[in-house]
């Protein structure tokens, strides 16, 4: 967007942010996740509990890892957010408020809701607890907005339906903090609207069982010549046979290009989606937000894009990727027909433990396989972005190994550059030899 | 003795339907304006709707009227005066599912009694009390629970509670144009995608069921593969005195409702007459499965499922 526009956002929208500073919110599928989450830069994390969220699985935090999530996360002062954002069916109303407290007691800073039935509890026998109303309530205007600010709800995670215009709107209309998505995964329905999964495998969407039957593959058909009720009029698709299926499968957000707009435009909280993505995600899409932020913040007016910021967000993408609604209707170069999936074109090889420099020797815990004579990038929220070829590597006894092969295994490397722990090793993806 | 009477409530998408399925024996019926009522099976305007109400008030019927569409910043600019001349009208009721209604309501001092639906969200009692201690006064059971949750509802509720005992359900809604983008994806010309065009999806994995799909000013909507039909267990859901059944007549002709409607008048007077001695009369049934689409059952939907998470 030109320079221009962003100054007349700015001007429009001057002090409309409710928070000092923008807040870059991370989502966190595991203890190990919300460490690096933390570690690259956001200033916040969601995750999810045992109990009452949107994605069921295993890596849901216990109480105990929420406590020492909290922990690790207060020493950086970043906050953390519990999401309790299923719709509620009548088995699930008994426990809410045991639940609640004892989250506020191990020290989580707010929750995600939808349903009143989970935060009006939050708000009646834990009001120390911030409430946050989620994107599954589908907040698409600014009435809506006030009106659940008058419940007492501090935050409003806006619907991704809205445009970057809805937004400063609403910015301008209501005194609440704003959160939007900026980038991840997008449900094509509207959130909390689709039931696809239930009426195919029996699985509740809104309580965590989403099959993403919105990215399986369609046919589109018409009636035939007969009336509609005519069982032997013969159906016409709407498609030839070499053409792509019909989907309603949405490219991924990424707004890395617009922060300037966002940022003028007053919203209080940056959020990125993925709980179920890999820590490689994680950490190089809250790095690269985080550089576009805080340059933004430092210095507006000579503000750029970062190519390598770009980069990043490419290196860890395994979707197409868009910019939602924040800029124009979406339409078919939106969504994504044809193969669904590709790899990311980069892998998670190993994380640093620890660096010697007087031996230039990183030690390094293996995550996937790489080996001797192949290219790895050494990456860190620091500034560590160098890339080498393994020249020499040993394992814990001290032998020289040509290969790193056990998940895991502590090995030294040597390395060209500093290193500090928690940086990562990245690989070309798929391709084992280098 | 006469038992609990629940009422039997019907959509219309036109004067036509409207009159036919009242004098088929509905108490009420559901009408609306497809800027704010989503997926309606007509549009009624407002000059339309006031003769909607004068025929439907001469058969003794009650009108509804359907404002809940997800609302978008330049809609909540018109509400006020949509909500004004609904209430100018006395419709009986009108359903929603944004609270940008309540707070225009308030502001304006517009007073209309309100029923509660925010589709597959409207899933639990203690939700549907917290928008009655905001004014509500009925709620609008979400299709995907089934009927242990439904009574349980219906026991911690003070308001009255609806359940759509025929027809098709919305099962996805999206604001996007999913037909128009894939006919500009292949490059062929934008047909029409409204819900007349009887257009349907078939999932690769799934090549029986067929799911109706149309766009209109609201989006995308694909709804269920099959319709409800709770006729024959209408005794067994009404153990908890569930206030108003809705017939959903949208993607169906008026000859088909008029029959559902029939159908369901004659088997809640049977039961109201003697719901000890309440036996079903499968010609009900048979009347409806006449004019049944043969690509589409007749399901109990989710009443008897037990869903996974």
């Amino acid at each position: 967007m030109p320079t221009t526009t962003v100054n007349s956002i700015r001007i429009r929208q001057q002090h409309l942010r409710k928070l000092a500073r923008p807040e870059l919110l991370a989502p966190a599928g595991s203890l190990e996740k919300l460490k690096f989450a933390v570690h690259y830069g956001a200033d916040a994390v969601y995750i999810g509990g045992q109990k009452y969220g949107l994605r069921s699985n295993a890596d849901n935090f216990s109480f105990d890892e929420m406590d020492e999530g909290v922990r690790f996360a207060r020493k950086y002062g970043a906050k953390v957010f519990v999401t309790t954002n299923i719709y509620a069916h009548e088995e699930d109303l008994d426990g809410i408020g045991e639940y609640l407290k004892t989250l506020r007691e191990i020290g989580i800073d707010a929750i995600i809701s939808a349903d009143p039935a989970v935060f009006h509890v939050a708000q009646r026998e834990v009001p120390e607890l911030e409430v946050h109303l989620s994107t599954q309530q589908s907040v698409l205007n600014w009435k809506a907005v006030q009106f659940w600010k008058e419940q007492g709800i501090p935050r409003i995670v806006l619907a991704r339906e809205v445009s970057l215009d809805d937004i400063i709107l609403i910015k301008r209309k209501v005194d609440v903090e704003i959160e939007a998505f900026i980038h991840g995964a997008m449900c094509s329905s509207y959130s909390g609207r689709c039931v696809l999964s239930n009426h195919f495998t029996d699985r509740d969407s809104n309580r965590g069982g989403c099959s993403q039957s919105c990215r399986w593959k369609y046919d589109l058909y018409a009636p035939g010549d007969g009336v509609p009720d005519d069982m032997l009029a013969s159906d016409v698709p709407v498609f030839d046979e070499d053409d792509d299926p019909f989907t309603m499968g949405s490219r991924d957000l990424a707004m890395i290009g617009h922060m300037p707009e966002l940022i003028e435009a007053g919203i209080d909280s940056f959020k990125i989606e993925g709980r179920m993505r890999s820590i490689h995600y994680v950490a190089s899409v809250v790095y690269a937000y985080r550089q576009a932020i805080d340059a933004y913040m430092e210095s507006p007016d000579t503000y750029t894009l970062n190519p390598e910021w770009v980069e990043e967000i490419h290196k860890a993408a395994n979707r197409p990727l868009n910019t939602g609604f924040f800029l124009g209707e979406p339409g078919a170069g939106n969504l994504i027909y044809g193969p669904e999936e590709k790899a990311a074109p980069f892998d998670f090889a190993g994380q640093v433990l620890g660096y010697d420099p007087s031996e230039g020797v990183a030690v390094v815990q293996q995550r996937s396989y790489f080996r001797v004579g192949q290219e790895i990038e050494f990456f860190g929220p620091q500034g560590v972005r160098f890339r080498q070829v393994i020249s020499d590597m040993r394992n814990e006894s001290g032998e020289q190994v040509s290969a790193a092969r056990h998940p895991l295994e502590k090995l030294y490397v040597k390395v060209n550059g500093p290193v500090q722990p928690m940086d990562m090793l990245r690989k070309r993806s798929g391709r084992a030899n280098g | 003795m006469q038992a609990f009477k629940p009422e039997l409530l019907a959509t219309a998408g036109s004067m036509e339907e409207l009159e036919r399925v009242i004098r088929a024996g509905a108490n009420a019926v559901e009408i609306g304006d497809d800027r704010w009522g989503m997926r309606l099976s007509g549009s009624f305007a407002p000059a339309e709707m006031r003769e909607a109400l004068a025929i439907a008030r001469g058969l003794g019927a009650k009108v509804y009227v359907n404002v809940n569409n997800l609302l978008d910043n330049r809609q909540v600019e018109e509400l006020p005066d949509y909500l004004k001349q609904l209430e100018r009208l006395q419709v009986d009721a009108v359903i929603f599912g944004d609270p940008a209604v309540l707070m225009v309501m308030r502001e304006h001092g517009i007073r209309l009694r309100l029923h509660w639906g925010a589709e597959m969200t409207s899933t639990n009692s203690a939700t549907a009390m917290y928008w009655a201690a905001r004014g509500v006064q009925r709620v609008i059971a979400a299709r995907e629970l089934n009927l242990e949750e439904i009574h349980s509802f219906k026991r911690n509720i003070s308001i009255e509670l609806q359940v759509q005992v025929h027809g098709a359900t919305n099962i996805y809604h999206s604001r996007r144009r999913l037909v128009q983008s894939y006919l500009d994806h292949l490059g062929k010309e934008r047909t029409g995608t409204g819900r007349d065009r009887g257009l349907y999806l078939v999932e690769h994995e799934r090549p029986e069921l067929r799911l109706p799909v149309f766009e209109d000013m609201n989006g995308t909507h694909i709804m269920s593969p099959d319709d409800i039909c709770l006729l024959e267990v209408l005794d067994e859901l009404l153990q908890e005195p569930i206030n108003s059944l809705k017939v959903e007549g949208l993607l169906k002709t008026a000859a088909y409702n008029e029959t559902v409607v029939r159908s369901y008048r004659q088997a809640i007077d049977a039961w109201c007459q003697d719901p000890a001695g309440y036996r079903f009369n499968p010609e009900w049934l048979e009347a409806i499965r006449e004019l049944q689409d043969p690509h589409r059952e007749l399901s109990f939907g989710f009443m008897f499922k037990e869903q996974v998470y």
